[in-house]
């Protein structure tokens, strides 16, 4: 092996050893939380930077993978089988998806992302009066299965590297390929074999199977849920385009990027500034949006091309 | 002579206005069949007909014998029916050997594949050196030569050309002709609307005119031209 096929192991391995280098459940809850969101709006970028069908909705996969979860603890399983959750809440939240994808995706442009908007309202009002089920406004809780954060870290780290070795398979192979083309031009994706509405439908189970992955861990990591928590417009819906959005859709690591700067701030501002994330993050996406337009990882690829260009221009 | 697209008795109207009215002929194997008529006569139409993008509103359109008429573009594309779109659709942000690759996908699951005849393709279409280059970027000419490969890398039996001559200069047409010619010569037939009476009298076997959604004339392209009727609607009645 030479050296350079070596240096991609490096940064996977000073991943891998984070727990053994700190000890301390602050350190540590904010990289689970970097993971976590890293999954998230990976997750989100498929669907919305990869195949571009905007979701203004993914709370409502991750509500329900985190209520999946709740839900078992709640009717007797232990906290412990309920890792089991982290499947079921996807496979629960990927149902979700394809009965909405299913009606949706026969139509164009906004009607998938004003419907997966109306559902997740939808569902969280569900999760507020269907009491016997969700213990409505309340929420539930439960004490989650491990004391150390080590064990949550690993977890958080596998779903990130599953979610993001799946998504980039993926992206290399035909679906992906088809993915691009949907959202490049629908009518041409048509008319060159695809069946645009069953590859939306697919891209959208990936999608909403790891959002709500995501959302069981969060509840199994957080021991509380509550339908104001996880259908959360604001803070996870939105919070999922930003963290795409401020890394780079359509890249691979945009939303790693976006993710880490994410986090980085709204702890800033929980811990010196108080309130005021929302509006923070509301002026930085608007900043994103003029002067970034493809996101961090996305605007140094471009950079990068372009002066690929120019040094190669003098050439031609 | 066989018959491979047949349309029978084919109409279209978009509420009440009727776009194509009793249209009926036939593509056999082999041929090219050019499709001429002034502008609005209906011939994209024709194509989105055929292609799938429109179910007609009344008649039928055969495929090698078997009715495609209400099937979606993506299954008549899969039967092996591949057209290009007159206002080119290119993916943008994808370069041009990737274009040509997604449509390569439909007849095979593997990338490598793909890209193999992708590679070929492009190369069939002399756009070897345009591989790179994002197809947003393209200019014009290349643009409808890139609707040309892509359509081509779903290896069709039958490839619908809609003007994919115009806009471009003298030595693009010429380039461009020679291409169609190779295309048939491996066994494509095709189905041609063009506007450049030059390239459509030299490269089609037969010719049908439409105005207003109906045919008017068909024939070789001597009889055609000197049809009373397509000339009035050409040059209008004096």
């Amino acid at each position: 092996m030479s050296k350079k096929s070596l240096l991609p192991l490096l940064p996977a391995a000073l991943v891998l050893l984070v727990p053994v280098a700190t000890q301390s459940p602050y350190l540590l809850h904010m990289f689970i939380l970097s993971l976590l969101w890293i999954t998230l709006g990976q997750s989100w970028n498929l669907l919305g930077g990869y195949t571009g069908q905007i979701s203004y909705g993914h709370a409502a996969f991750f509500g329900v993978g985190a209520y999946t979860t709740a839900i078992m603890v709640k009717s007797g399983q232990s906290p412990a089988t309920a890792w089991w959750g982290l499947l079921l809440g996807g496979l629960a939240a990927a149902v979700v998806g394809a009965l909405i994808g299913w009606i949706c995706f026969r139509l164009r442009g906004s009607y998938f992302a004003l419907s997966v908007l109306a559902l997740s309202e939808v569902l969280r009002l569900v999760a507020v009066n269907f009491r016997q089920l969700t213990n409505g406004a309340e929420g539930i809780l439960f004490i989650p299965a491990f004391t150390q954060k080590t064990y949550y870290y690993y977890i958080a780290l596998a779903l990130a590297a599953v979610n993001f070795g799946v998504i980039r398979w993926v992206m290399r192979s035909k679906p992906g390929y088809y993915f691009l083309a949907i959202r490049e031009d629908q009518d041409c994706a048509e008319s060159l074999g695809i069946d645009t509405t069953r590859y939306k439908l697919f891209s959208l189970l990936i999608s909403s199977f790891f959002t709500g992955a995501a959302g069981a861990f969060y509840m199994n990591y957080m021991g509380f849920i509550d339908p104001g928590i996880v259908f959360s417009i604001p803070d996870i819906s939105i919070m999922m385009i930003l963290v795409t959005m401020l890394g780079g859709a359509a890249t691979m690591w945009g939303p790693a990027v976006g993710a880490v700067i994410f986090i980085l701030v709204s702890e800033i501002f929980r811990v010196w500034v108080g309130a005021g994330h929302l509006l923070f993050f509301g002026v930085l996406i608007v900043a994103i949006i003029i002067y970034f337009p493809s996101g961090i990882v996305g605007g140094l690829m471009n950079w990068r091309a372009r002066r690929k260009r120019l040094s190669a221009a003098p050439a031609a | 002579m066989t018959a491979l697209v047949t349309m029978n008795d084919v109409t279209k109207r978009f509420g009440g206005l009727q776009a194509v009215g009793h249209m009926t002929f036939s593509l056999n194997t082999g041929e090219i069949l050019g499709l001429i008529g002034p502008n609005g006569a209906g011939k994209t139409t024709i194509f989105n007909l055929i292609n799938g993008y429109y179910a007609p509103t009344g008649g039928t359109i055969l495929f090698k014998g078997e009715r495609i008429d209400g099937l979606k573009p993506h299954t008549i594309c899969r039967l092996g029916l591949a057209r290009t779109f007159q206002v080119v659709k290119p993916l943008a942000r994808l370069t041009v050997l990737e274009n040509v690759m997604v449509s390569a996908f439909s007849r095979t699951n593997r990338r490598d594949e793909a890209e193999r005849t992708a590679l070929e393709t492009t190369a069939f279409t002399e756009m070897d050196a345009w591989r790179d280059v994002r197809a947003g970027s393209l200019p014009l000419g290349m643009r409808k030569r890139l609707e040309m490969a892509r359509a081509l890398a779903t290896k069709p039996e039958v490839l619908l050309l809609d003007e994919n001559f115009a806009g471009l200069n003298p030595t693009e047409v010429e380039n461009t002709i020679e291409i169609v010619k190779k295309i048939h010569g491996s066994g494509v037939t095709i189905l041609i609307i063009e506007h450049i009476m030059r390239v459509i009298m030299s490269i089609s076997h037969r010719i049908i005119c439409i105005n207003y959604g109906e045919k008017i004339a068909e024939g070789t392209p001597r009889e055609v031209a000197d049809n009373q009727q397509v000339i009035d609607a050409y040059l209008g009645v004096a």
